[in-house]
C-alpha cells in the first residue's frame, strides 16, 4: 500500500493539489489552508506577542494538515493510476480494418461503422458482432486467459475494445462514440479523473461545512468574551482552536475513501459506472439471484429412474441410457453414469447405424433411432406434443402423477418414451452449491431478502428454494416477470439488485437499482446495467453488496471518529487559552499538559498526524463482517465512537510529553 | 440532599411518564383530525370558525404555503399586540391608569409573546393593564403554543407521508390544537388553581395593613386563567414579576407539582404522538428516554450544587444549602427541579431566581437553553428541535451500518442535512454572537448588575433565553433598555422562525420521499445504543459549541467561589 513507487509521486501531487481552484472542492481543507496562510502573514507582520518558534511550529503543522489531506487523495488516485497505465498501453496500439481494406486508427471510428477483425487482431472498438463466430481472449480486461466465444445474434454478441480474436474472423458494428468506450470508461474510473462526488458524499460535505460554520461562530465570538474578562486571546491560538474543532480528519480522507472504494470494486473485476451505484449497492434490500450458477451448480444430475406400472425400471434405465449416449451435456452424461452404476448396463457406444436426433429448442426433445425403434427423452409436455394421442392414454395420467411428485421434491422430470409409448421418467436433481445456505442466512441477518429466479415450474422451484434457504422465488420467470417483480419491490420502497446478460434482461437491468451486467452478455445488457462484472460471475452480486456497505461504513466510522475527537481537543485548548483570564480554569486541564503553548501545539499536532495514521484504514476500508445492523452499530460505535473519544486524550498527552521533553514549546 | 427531595424528583418523573401516553393519544387524535370526546360540543365551534374565516380545513398545503400562512398569521398577531401595548392608556380595562409602552419595550414584548418566549423586561403588575395582559398577551399564550404544536404536526407528517406534496393545513392544525387540547385543559386547570387560592378577579387590588401598621396595596387580577396556559403552553410569562414564586401564582406544594407537570406534559405527549405517527411508538419512547437521561443528569447536578451550598457561607458559619433567591415554601429540591424543567422546556416560568443559584446550579438551566430546549422542550418546538438532532445523529453515525442514512423510513440526504444544520447553527449564531457584541459595546456592558464571570453569565443567559424562546431571566441584567430590548427582539425572532421555516422545508422534503421499510439491516433507532448515541451527538455538537462561553461564565464563577471569591 505504501510502496515508494506510489508514495513518491503522491507527494508531488499533494503539493499540486494545493492549487486553490482544486482545493476549494474540499471546503474544510480550504478553510485550513486559508487559516494557515493568514497566520503565515501575521508572523511576517509580527507583533502578536507569541514566541516566534511557537508560531512557526503552529504554521508548519497547519500546512501539514492540509498536505496530509491532499496526499491521502493523491495516494488513492495513484493506486488506480498504476492500474490504468497498463490499460492505456493496450488502447494506444489499436487500429481498425474497414471492409474495404483500409486501415485506420481506432480513435477515428464512428458509431455504426463496420470493421473486420481477423485472427490475431485486437478488436478496435466496443461493438456488436454482426457476422461470424470467433473465440476471443479478453484477458486484457478481465484477467481471465481462457478464451470466450463471441457470435452474431443471441446473447454473446458484445465485444470489447482491446480484446484479441484468437480464431476465425468476425464483422463488428461499432457501438461506441470515439473516446467513450468501455476501455476509456475503465481508465477514467480507475484513475479517478472523472470522479464526481456521490450524493452521500455531497450530503456529508454539507454537514462538514455546517460544522465548520458552527465552530467558526464559536471561535469568532471568543475575543468578545475575552475582552469582557479583561484580556485578549492571540489570533494564532484562536486559529489553532478552530482548526482542531472543524472536522479536518474526515474531510481530508473523504475523497480517498470514495476512490479506494471504487478501486476495490475494480480489483474485484467489477466495473461500476458511477459512485452512486456503489452506494446503492450498500442500500440493497432485495437480491434477485439466478438459480443456475448462483444457487445451484450449473448442471443437473440424474438421481433416479421411475418406471410406470407394468414397466421394469431396468427397461427405463436402458432406454434413457441409449437416448443419452450421444448427449454430451453434463445432464446426459449423468444419466449414462447413473444407469451404469445402478443397473450395471454396460453399453458404451451407439452402433454406427443409429440415427441421433439432437436436442432443439423447438421440440425440446432429443433421442436416438436405433433399428427403427425410436427412443425419446425430454420434458413431459414436449413428449406428449411429439406423440399425438399419448397425452390422453392411461399411462399419461400416471406419468403426470409421477412427474408432479418428482417436481415437488425439487427435481426436474424427463420423460422417456419408446416408439411413442411412455416408459417412465428420469429425475434430474439440482445440486445446491456448498455454503449458499449459510450465505443466505447471513444476508437475512443483514436485512437483505433473496429471491431466486428460475425457469423451473413452481413446484420444483419451491423445493429448491426451501433447500437453498432463499426467502422467495420467481418460477417460470420471463424477463417481463422479472421487470414486474422489481417494480413491485421498488413500489414498496425496496432497493433491488439483479444480474443479467441477455438483451431481454436489459429492461430489468435498467429498472433495478443495482443492475450487474455480465461481461459475456450483449451490448444492450451492458449498457442497461450500472455495473459490469468482467468475470461474468452472477454469485458476485453478494460481494458487491458487501463492498458497497464497506464503503459506507468506512465513511461513517471516520466521520464519527472525527466528531468524537473534538471533546479531547476542547479539554486541551480551552484551559490553555483561558488560564490567563481566570487562573482557576487550570483545573479543566484534565490531561495535565505541560504548558498552555505545549497543549495547543500538541492538539494541533495530533489533529495533523491522525490523518496519515488513518490513511491505511481509509484505503483498505473498515473490517466488514455480515451481521445485523444492531450488533454492527454496537461494534463500530465502540471502536470508532468510544475510540474516537479516548484516542485523542492518550495521543495528545503523549505528544505533549514529547513536545515538553524536546522543549519545543 | 434529602429523601423527600429525591422522592419529589422521582415522583415527578413517574407521573410524567404515566401521563405521556394518554396525552400522546389525545394529541394523535387531533394530529389525525379524528373525532375526540369534545367534538359533539366543540365541533360546531370549529366549523363556525372555518366558515367565518372562509377556510377549507381539508385543503392540503405545500410546505411553502404552510410556512407563508403561518408567518403572515404571526405578523398580524405581532402588530395587534404592539398596537395594544402602545395604546393601552386609551383602551378600556386599565384600572390602574397605566401609560402606554415605549416603542422598543412594546416591540420586545410583542415579539416575545409571539415567539412563545415571554421574556419580560417589565413587571407585569406595574406596567400592563388587564386588557394588555388578557387580550394582548394571553392570546399569544394560546396561539404561539398552538403554532408550535402545528409545526411539530407538519414535521410528523413529513416523516409519515409517502410521496406527497403537502404537509397538512396550518389553519386546521392551529384551530384544532387550541380548541380540543389547550382550551379544555386550561379551563379545568384554571378552576383547580382558583380552588387552590389563585385569584381570578377584575378587581385591581386590595389594600392591607401590615403588622407594622403600614398600608400595602396588593395587586390582583385575572391570574388563574393566565397561569394555566402560561404553564401548559410553555409560555412562562407571569402575571406578577415574581412569577411562580409569587404565592398568588403558585400557592401550594400541590400547585407547584401540577405546574411542573403541566410544563412537560404536552412535550412528553408529543414524543408518543410522533412514534404513533411514524407507526412505531417505540420510536417515541426512545426519544423521551434520551430526553429524560439528559434531564435527570441536569436535575441531579442542580440539586447537588444547591444542596451543597456555598463554601464561603459555610466558612462564615452559615451551614446548609443555598437558599438565596428561593421561596422558603418550596425549598431546594422543588426549586432545583422547577429550574431544570422550565429551561429544559422553553417555558421560562420560575419559582426561584436562577441568578442566585450557585454558579454550576445556574449553569444547567443556561446549558439547557443553549442546547435549544430539546429536552422535552417547548410545546412542539422541543420535539422538532430534537428531531433535527436525531437526523444529524443518524447522518453522522448511520453510515456505520453500511447503508445511506435513514430515519423512521425516510432517507436523510443533502437537503435535509443542509436545512437541519442551518436551523441548528441559528443557536450559536444568536446566543454567542449577540453575547459577544454585548460584551464589547458600552450599551451592553451597562446591563449586568454583577461584575466578573457572573455578570458575563447574566448577559449570556439573556441571549440564551431569548434565542431559545425560553423567557426566563437570570435577573441581575437590566434588560429594559433600547439596546437589550432591540437585540433580544431580534434574537427571539430569529430563534423562533429561522428554525421553524427550515423545519417546515424539511417536512416538505421528507413528505415527498419514498418510504424505506425497516429491515434487520436498517439503522436501529430504538434501544439503548441509539439513546446513547443521540445524547452524545447532542452534547458534542450542541453542547461543545458553548463550552468556551460556559468556561468564562459559570465555570470560572464556580472556581472563583471555591477559591473564596464571589461576584
Amino acid at each position: 500500500m505504501f510502496s515508494a513507487k506510489l508514495v513518491v509521486p503522491a507527494i508531488g501531487d499533494a503539493f499540486r493539489k494545493l492549487n486553490p481552484a482544486e482545493l476549494i472542492r474540499n471546503p474544510v481543507l480550504f478553510t485550513t489552508a486559508v487559516v494557515a496562510l493568514l497566520l503565515s502573514l501575521l508572523l511576517v507582520i509580527g507583533g502578536s506577542g507569541l514566541a516566534v518558534s511557537f508560531q512557526v511550529q503552529l504554521i508548519i503543522w497547519l500546512w501539514l494538515t492540509v498536505l496530509f489531506g491532499t496526499f491521502a487523495e493523491a495516494l488513492a488516485e495513484g493506486r488506480g493510476r498504476a492500474q490504468a497505465a497498463s490499460l492505456r498501453a493496450t488502447k494506444s496500439e489499436l487500429s481498425a480494418k474497414l471492409p474495404d481494406g483500409r486501415v485506420v486508427p481506432a480513435s477515428q471510428l464512428k458509431m455504426g461503422e463496420i470493421v473486420l477483425v481477423q485472427t490475431g487482431d485486437l478488436i478496435p472498438a466496443d461493438g456488436e458482432v454482426i457476422e461470424g463466430v470467433a473465440s476471443v481472449n479478453e484477458s486484457a480486461i478481465t484477467g481471465e486467459s481462457a478464451p470466450v466465444i463471441r457470435e452474431a445474434g443471441g446473447d454473446r454478441s458484445a465485444v470489447t475494445a482491446g480484446t484479441r480474436v484468437i480464431s476465425d474472423s468476425i464483422k463488428v458494428r461499432v457501438t461506441q462514440e470515439p473516446g467513450k468506450g468501455f476501455l476509456d470508461r475503465m481508465i477514467a474510473l480507475v484513475e479517478g479523473a472523472e470522479r464526481q462526488k456521490t450524493p452521500n458524499e455531497i450530503a456529508l460535505t454539507i454537514l462538514l461545512v455546517g460544522l465548520t460554520i458552527i465552530f467558526l461562530i464559536a471561535v469568532a465570538t471568543i475575543p468578545g468574551f475575552a475582552s469582557y474578562a479583561g484580556g485578549s486571546i492571540p489570533v494564532a491560538v484562536l486559529a489553532a482552536l478552530l482548526i482542531t474543532l472543524i472536522p479536518t480528519t474526515i474531510a481530508a480522507l473523504l475523497s480517498a475513501i470514495g476512490i479506494a472504494g471504487m478501486d476495490r470494486l475494480v480489483r474485484f473485476n467489477v466495473l461500476a459506472k458511477s459512485g452512486r451505484a456503489v452506494e446503492a449497492a450498500g442500500d440493497v434490500d432485495v437480491l434477485l439471484l439466478d438459480k443456475t450458477g448462483t444457487i445451484t451448480i450449473g448442471d443437473r444430475q440424474a438421481a433416479q429412474f421411475v418406471a410406470l406400472s407394468g414397466v421394469d425400471a431396468n427397461e427405463v434405465a436402458k432406454a434413457a441410457l441409449i437416448a443419452s449416449l450421444a448427449d454430451e451435456t453434463p445432464e446426459g452424461r449423468s444419466i449414462v453414469t447413473l444407469a451404469r452404476e445402478k443397473f450395471g448396463i454396460a453399453m458404451r457406444d451407439l452402433p454406427d447405424h443409429a440415427e441421433v436426433i439432437p436436442f432443439s429448442a423447438q421440440t425440446r426433445i432429443s433421442g436416438v433411432k436405433l433399428n427403427s425403434v425410436l427412443i425419446q427423452k425430454g420434458a413431459v409436455d414436449a413428449i406428449f406434443r411429439a406423440n399425438p394421442g399419448s397425452e390422453s392414454s392411461l399411462q399419461a395420467v400416471e406419468m403426470r402423477r409421477i412427474t408432479e411428485e418428482i417436481a415437488r421434491s425439487g427435481q426436474t422430470p424427463l420423460a422417456v418414451a419408446l416408439d411413442g409409448k411412455l416408459l417412465g421418467a428420469v429425475a434430474l436433481k439440482d445440486v445446491i452449491k456448498a455454503g449458499v445456505r449459510e450465505r443466505f442466512a447471513e444476508l437475512r441477518r443483514m436485512g437483505i431478502r433473496t429471491v431466486m429466479i428460475t425457469g423451473d415450474n413452481p413446484l420444483t422451484a419451491a423445493a429448491i428454494a426451501a433447500e437453498a434457504g432463499v426467502d422467495d422465488f420467481l418460477a417460470e420467470a420471463t424477463p417481463e416477470d422479472k421487470l414486474a417483480l422489481i417494480r413491485k419491490e421498488q413500489q414498496g420502497g425496496k432497493l433491488v439488485a439483479m444480474c443479467g446478460d441477455g438483451t431481454n434482461d436489459a429492461p430489468a437491468l435498467a429498472q433495478a437499482d443495482v443492475g450487474v451486467a455480465m461481461n459475456t452478455g450483449t451490448q444492450a445488457a451492458r449498457e442497461a446495467g450500472n455495473m459490469v462484472d468482467l468475470d461474468s460471475d452472477p454469485t458476485k452480486l453478494i460481494e458487491i453488496v458487501g463492498l458497497g456497505k464497506q464503503l459506507l461504513m468506512t465513511r461513517g466510522a471516520l466521520t464519527t471518529f472525527s466528531v468524537a475527537n473534538d471533546v479531547a481537543k476542547y479539554f486541551a485548548i480551552i484551559p490553555a487559552m483561558f488560564v490567563v483570564l481566570y487562573p482557576g480554569l487550570a483545573v479543566l486541564n484534565v490531561m495535565n499538559l505541560a504548558s498552555p503553548n505545549s497543549a495547543i501545539l500538541s492538539a494541533i499536532i495530533f489533529n495533523a498526524l491522525i490523518i496519515p495514521c488513518l490513511v491505511p484504514l481509509a484505503l483498505r476500508g473498515v473490517t466488514y463482517k455480515p451481521m445485523g445492523a444492531g450488533p454492527l452499530l454496537a461494534r463500530n460505535l465502540a471502536v470508532y465512537g468510544l475510540g474516537g473519544l479516548v484516542a485523542p486524550f492518550v495521543g495528545i498527552k503523549l505528544i505533549d510529553l514529547t513536545v515538553a521533553g524536546l522543549n519545543l514549546a | 440532599m434529602t429523601i423527600q427531595g429525591w422522592t419529589l424528583i422521582l415522583a415527578f418523573t413517574g407521573i410524567l411518564i404515566a401521563l405521556t401516553k394518554p396525552m400522546g393519544m389525545l394529541l394523535f387524535a387531533v394530529y389525525e383530525g379524528r373525532r375526540t370526546l369534545l367534538h359533539p360540543v366543540l365541533g360546531p365551534v370549529e366549523r363556525g370558525f372555518y366558515k367565518l374565516a372562509g377556510i377549507d380545513p381539508n385543503a392540503e398545503q405545500s410546505w411553502r404555503r404552510y410556512a407563508l400562512h403561518m408567518l403572515l398569521f404571526q405578523l398580524v398577531l405581532l402588530l395587534f399586540t404592539y398596537a395594544i401595548l402602545r395604546l393601552q392608556a386609551f383602551l378600556p380595562m386599565n384600572p390602574r391608569e397605566l401609560p402606554g409602552l415605549g416603542a422598543d419595550g412594546a416591540l420586545n414584548t410583542a415579539v416575545s409573546f409571539t415567539t412563545n418566549t415571554n421574556w419580560q423586561w417589565y413587571s407585569g403588575e406595574v406596567a400592563l393593564s388587564d386588557l394588555s395582559q388578557m387580550l394582548g398577551l394571553t392570546i399569544h399564550n394560546f396561539l404561539s403554543a398552538a403554532t408550535g404544536i402545528a409545526i411539530a404536526f407538519a414535521l410528523f407528517r413529513g416523516f409519515a407521508r409517502r410521496e406527497m406534496a403537502s404537509i397538512g393545513n396550518f389553519w386546521a392544525d392551529c384551530t384544532r390544537v387550541t380548541l380540543y387540547i389547550l382550551l379544555p385543559i386550561c379551563l379545568v386547570y384554571a378552576l383547580f388553581l382558583i380552588a387552590s387560592g389563585v385569584p381570578q378577579t377584575f378587581a385591581s387590588s386590595v389594600d392591607a395593613t401590615t403588622l407594622e401598621g403600614v398600608k400595602q396595596t396588593i395587586v390582583l387580577g385575572p391570574v388563574a386563567s393566565q397561569e394555566a396556559i402560561k404553564m401548559l403552553g410553555t409560555n412562562g410569562g407571569g402575571f406578577f414579576n415574581a412569577n411562580s414564586a409569587h404565592p398568588f401564582e403558585n400557592p401550594t406544594a400541590l400547585t407547584n407539582l401540577v405546574q411542573m407537570l403541566s410544563i412537560f406534559v404536552i412535550g412528553a405527549g408529543l414524543t408518543w404522538c410522533f412514534g404513533k405517527a411514524v407507526g412505531n411508538t417505540r420510536q417515541g419512547w426512545a426519544i423521551l428516554s434520551a430526553m429524560m437521561v439528559i434531564f435527570f443528569a441536569g436535575v441531579s447536578i442542580v440539586y447537588w450544587q444547591e444542596a451543597a451550598g456555598n463554601p464561603i457561607h459555610h466558612a462564615l458559619g452559615l451551614a446548609g444549602g443555598n437558599m438565596e433567591g428561593k421561596e422558603v415554601r418550596f425549598g431546594i429540591a422543588a426549586s432545583a427541579l422547577f429550574s431544570v424543567i422550565t429551561t429544559a422546556a422553553s417555558c421560562g416560568a420560575v419559582n426561584a431566581m436562577h441568578d442566585s443559584f450557585t454558579p454550576l446550579g445556574g449553569m444547567i438551566p443556561l446549558f439547557n437553553m443553549q442546547l435549544g430546549e430539546i429536552v422535552v422542550g417547548g410545546v412542539g418546538a422541543g420535539i422538532y428541535g430534537f428531531l433535527l438532532f436525531a437526523m444529524l445523529a443518524v447522518f453522522v453515525a448511520g453510515l456505520m451500518v453500511g447503508r445511506t442514512p435513514e430515519y423512521v423510513g425516510k432517507k436523510i440526504e443533502s437537503r435535509e442535512v443542509k436545512l437541519a444544520v442551518l436551523a441548528i447553527a441559528v443557536l450559536p449564531l444568536c446566543i454567542l454572537g449577540f453575547t459577544a457584541i454585548s460584551a464589547v459595546l458600552p450599551d451592553g456592558l451597562a446591563g449586568p448588575l454583577n461584575k466578573g464571570p457572573h455578570g458575563f453569565s447574566e448577559i449570556l443567559y439573556a441571549f440564551s433565553s431569548g434565542t431559545g424562546n425560553n423567557g426566563s431571566a437570570f435577573a441581575g441584567l437590566t434588560a429594559g433598555t433600547p439596546f437589550y430590548n432591540g437585540l433580544l427582539s431580534v434574537a427571539m425572532w430569529i430563534g423562533r422562525f429561522f428554525v421553524i421555516v427550515p423545519v417546515l422545508a424539511i417536512a416538505g422534503s421528507l413528505a415527498a420521499k419514498k418510504y424505506t421499510p425497516e429491515s434487520a439491516g436498517s439503522f436501529p433507532t430504538t434501544g439503548p445504543l441509539w439513546i446513547g448515541l443521540l445524547i452524545a451527538i447532542i452534547l458534542i455538537v450542541g453542547g461543545l459549541t458553548f463550552l468556551p462561553s460556559l468556561a468564562l461564565g459559570p465555570i470560572a464563577d464556580h472556581l472563583a467561589m471555591i477559591n473564596g471569591q464571589l461576584f
